[in-house]
């Protein structure tokens, strides 16, 4: 079956570090039909396939990949297309490496089939030579309120606009998107392909509505109302995210030139500090400490870089326990991002303005395995140092964001301020569903997506039941 | 969704009150809370107190100072131009419980903000005595409707070009001395304007015990808790300006720090106002008083 027994991967053709480390375009450039084909046949196209069961959404990875072998990019896509609804976004940036490319049995000896790669493939190359909006179907009379943007609300909306729901998004920020569009660069996502996924959800006929905070402006109550202004919805979708950042508590954080991953990356990737024409302003910043190293970190590090700052991210954990997605990490220390691990900040300083002067950390060893298994990093004494930098930003994660929830006591949430909600998003609450960041705290695209789908799913049976 | 501009005008030489149609930030409007808009789609988003609202209308006002590029650019927009979006009504509603003698401080612009709330206090029966600081005649502001709703209006300029000379806060500590004289001190005073000038009176405030709520306002991007860029210490912990605000015990924020904060894009700032502008806010207004004379000389 598999005719092409490499056992590596085609890699992709990338910008070179030394060139995109000074621009936000692309970095990577995606796979021409001749290396897809050559990827592709790399599959043994197994009868158990162990990589479907990585994916969270049950991509039938090895029928997609057979048709990319017989030439049918567009039959590819529409396989994916059952199963996901954003290919040309999850092909970009999905973890593959911990859910279907882990599994995938040529990783054994060897590397894996590319399945993110040639998945990003198909849906480019559908854009690009067979790209259709698709048509309105017809109504089916019945009206859904979707609360945020994000992939969780999109895919939502998405497959209930197909089913014929008449959907409106409310979304508080001036654009469609959700973290797609203010959180993750330009350069690993590019935000034109992101408009494209929101242009055919108008096509199916979804409202979008931005600048509607719902907690403020309407509230979940008023939307299941029969008022006749901005009621009249049969249920609720609320994909809302987890967009409230989280500080370390240690000294100075509030010093001018500390700022949360989430502040640095919406002047640059929402208000487009990067582009001259926009009026965002970005402080000038010469060498920049970032504290954290997910996903986040890697995108603010990476930003940091193409704005002319010198990068170190600084890890309280070594490289094994880096969270951010391997191919992140790789391409960041290919930029020139200095890494110093296991090293955690113990205090940032200021000049006697208040403007960050540089950082005080001290260095850690990893010491026994904590409840997750990871192993716990401790203080090693007497190791404090001091590093110079003029911006210090936190990445350290997020959390449910409180806005929705104080408007909406009447609903149940975690003890971290995740709604709770069962595995199809239905809520303590009637006619309330919920997936995404929401419920899970800050989590994966394609898992928000998932949860969306199957919200989708359980309002369509919950509304068909009524 | 674009929002129209349905009335503008100019109340001093940099004041000026813009009313938005924007039912969906009206209906649930009330004193205390913000707006955001954005000019267009290269501009900031900016945040501004609802000053009026008309649910009926769908209509929001916002009374505001001209200072920079984005408050430039909309002071420059006509009734009928639009705006890219104008979302709200965003932070909490000011709090009147437990108020019945108050002494509300607004110093220059801050009174359009102090103003409906202290409209909201003569309201609900209290005593409202208002002390309206302006740097000079020429900005001073709403001198009517502050004086509909209170008892005593002080009003103050630096230079004493109108009313009495000298700063709100020497005001303040006259009629906290005179309140406490008469045994019948103010219970709560309700504090609007530039930072130094909230810190000053809630350093007064405290001197006499009287309770003060203040109106931060920080820089802000998103207005909904996501950025953490409007983070002040109140007490010593953390809040979010956009979500647990504006409105704060003045006697537990850390002003220091949100002055510090407050100057972080000062340089840029005017860099962007040139870019828009050509010429310097300076330059603006001397170019508008300029034609203002020749007007008149016109004539
Ligand atoms: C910088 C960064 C990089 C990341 N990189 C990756 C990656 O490489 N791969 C990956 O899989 N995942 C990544 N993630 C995580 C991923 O983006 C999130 O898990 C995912 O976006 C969650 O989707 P969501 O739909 O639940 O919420 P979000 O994408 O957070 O969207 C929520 C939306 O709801 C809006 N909203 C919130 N409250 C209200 C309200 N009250 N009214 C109206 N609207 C509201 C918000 O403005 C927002 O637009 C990254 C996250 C960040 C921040
Ligand atoms: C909750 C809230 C309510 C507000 N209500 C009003 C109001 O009712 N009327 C009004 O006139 N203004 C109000 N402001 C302040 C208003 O947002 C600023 O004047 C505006 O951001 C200045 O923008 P600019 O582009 O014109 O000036 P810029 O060019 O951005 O700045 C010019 C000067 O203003 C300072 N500045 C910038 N942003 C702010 C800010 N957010 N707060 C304080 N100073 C700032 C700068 O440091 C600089 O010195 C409010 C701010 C907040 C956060
Ligand atoms: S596990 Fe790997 S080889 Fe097997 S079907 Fe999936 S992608 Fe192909
Ligand atoms: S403005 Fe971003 S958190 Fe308040």
């Amino acid at each position: 079956m598999a005719t092409n027994l490499s056992p590596t991967k085609n890699p992709i053709p990338e910008q070179e570090p030394n060139v995109r480390n000074k621009n936000f375009d692309e970095v990577a450039l995606g796979y021409t039909v001749e290396l897809a084909l050559d990827e592709a046949n790399r599959c043994l196209q197994c009868r158990r396939p162990q990589c479907v069961t990585g994916c969270p959404v049950n991509v039938k990875i090895p029928d997609f990949i057979k048709l990319i072998t017989q030439q049918d990019f567009k039959g590819a896509y529409h396989k994916i297309l059952e199963d996901s609804s954003l290919p040309a976004i999850c092909g970009r940036v999905c973890p593959q490496e911990n859910q279907c490319e882990s599994k995938c049995v040529r990783g054994i000896k060897g590397e894996p089939v590319g399945i993110g790669r040639l998945e990003r493939f198909v849906a480019d190359w559908v854009m690009q030579n067979a790209d259709e909006m698709p048509e309105k179907p017809e109504r089916n009379g019945h009206r859904v309120a979707v609360v945020g943007s994000g992939p969780a609300g999109l895919a939502c909306a998405s497959d209930l606009a197909k089913l014929g729901y008449d959907v409106t998004v409310f979304e508080h920020l001036h654009k469609a998107g959700g973290v797609l569009a203010y959180g993750i660069p330009e350069f690993r996502l590019p935000k034109a392909l992101v408009q494209k996924e929101i242009d055919k959800l108008t096509a199916l006929g979804v409202t979008i509505q931005c600048d509607a905070t719902v907690g403020k402006a309407l509230l979940i109550d008023e939307l299941l109302s029969n008022d006749p202004d901005v009621g009249g919805y049969e249920a609720v979708f609320i994909g809302s995210g987890a967009g409230l950042p989280v500080f370390q508590n240690i000294p100075g954080l509030n010093y001018c030139g500390v700022f949360s991953a989430n502040e640095f990356l919406t002047r640059i990737n929402l208000m487009k500090a990067y582009d001259e024409r926009y009026d965002t302003p970005l402080m000038p910043i010469s060498k920049v400490c970032v504290v954290g190293a997910g996903n986040v970190a890697m995108d603010a590090a990476r930003c940091a870089k193409r704005l002319g700052a010198e990068v170190t991210v600084v890890y309280r954990r070594g490289e094994k326990e880096i969270p951010a997605r391997k191919e992140e990490y790789e391409h960041a220390k290919e930029e020139d991002i200095i890494f110093k691990l296991l090293t955690n900040p113990v205090e940032i300083l200021a000049d006697e303005n208040g403007w960050v002067r540089g950082i005080r950390c001290i260095e850690m060893e990893l010491g026994e395995p904590d409840a997750r298994g990871r192993r716990r990093p401790v203080e090693k004494p007497g190791s404090e140092f001091e590093m110079e930098c003029d911006a210090v930003i936190m990445a350290l994660g997020t959390s449910p964001n409180p806005l929705l929830r104080k408007a909406t006591p009447d609903m149940e949430y975690t003890e971290k301020g995740g709604i709770v909600a069962d595995e199809h998003g239905v809520t303590t609450k009637p006619g309330v569903f919920a997936g995404g960041d929401a419920v899970t705290g800050a989590a994966t695209v394609i898992k928000a997506m998932g949860a969306g789908k199957e919200a989708a799913a359980a309002i369509d049976r919950y509304i068909m039941k009524k | 969704m674009p929002f129209q501009i349905v009335k503008k005008e100019q109340l001093s030489d940099n004041m000026f009150r813009v009313t938005f149609h924007a039912p969906l930030v009206a209906r649930r409007a009330q004193p205390g809370q913000f707006l955001m808009f954005r000019v267009d789609e290269f501009g900031e988003r900016m945040p501004i107190t609802i000053s009026y609202f008309d649910r009926e209308k769908g209509d929001v006002t916002v009374i505001m100072q001209r200072v920079g590029s984005t408050t430039a650019l909309l002071a420059s927009m006509n009734e009928g131009d639009y705006v890219a979006d104008v979302v709200g009504p965003l932070g909490n509603p000011a709090e009147f419980d437990n108020m019945h003698k108050v002494i509300v401080v607004g110093g220059g612009s801050g009174c359009a903000i102090a103003w409906p709330q202290a409209k909201g206090a003569f309201d609900r029966g209290c005593h409202v005595d208002i002390v309206a600081g302006f740097r000079t005649k020429g900005i001073v502001v709403l001198e009517d409707e502050m004086r509909a709703c209170c008892k005593n209006l002080y009003m103050m300029t630096d230079d004493g070009s109108y009313g009495e000379k000298g700063f709100t806060t020497v005001k303040l500590k006259e009629l906290l001395e005179k309140a406490k004289a008469e045994g019948e001190q103010y219970d709560t005073c309700i504090c609007i304007g530039p930072l130094p000038m909230m810190k000053f009176v809630c350093q007064i405030t405290k001197e006499y015990g009287v309770h003060t709520m203040v109106d931060m306002n920080c820089i802000m991007i998103d207005g909904s808790g996501m950025c953490g860029g409007c983070r002040l210490t109140v007490d010593g912990q953390r809040k979010f300006t956009c979500v647990d605000g504006p409105e704060f015990d003045g006697h537990l924020v850390d002003f220091d720090e949100a002055i510090a904060r407050s100057k972080i894009y000062e340089k840029q700032e005017a860099r962007v106002f040139q870019r828009r502008h050509h010429c310097t806010l300076q330059e603006l207004a001397d170019r508008e008083e300029a034609a203002r004379k020749a007007a008149k000389e016109g004539k």
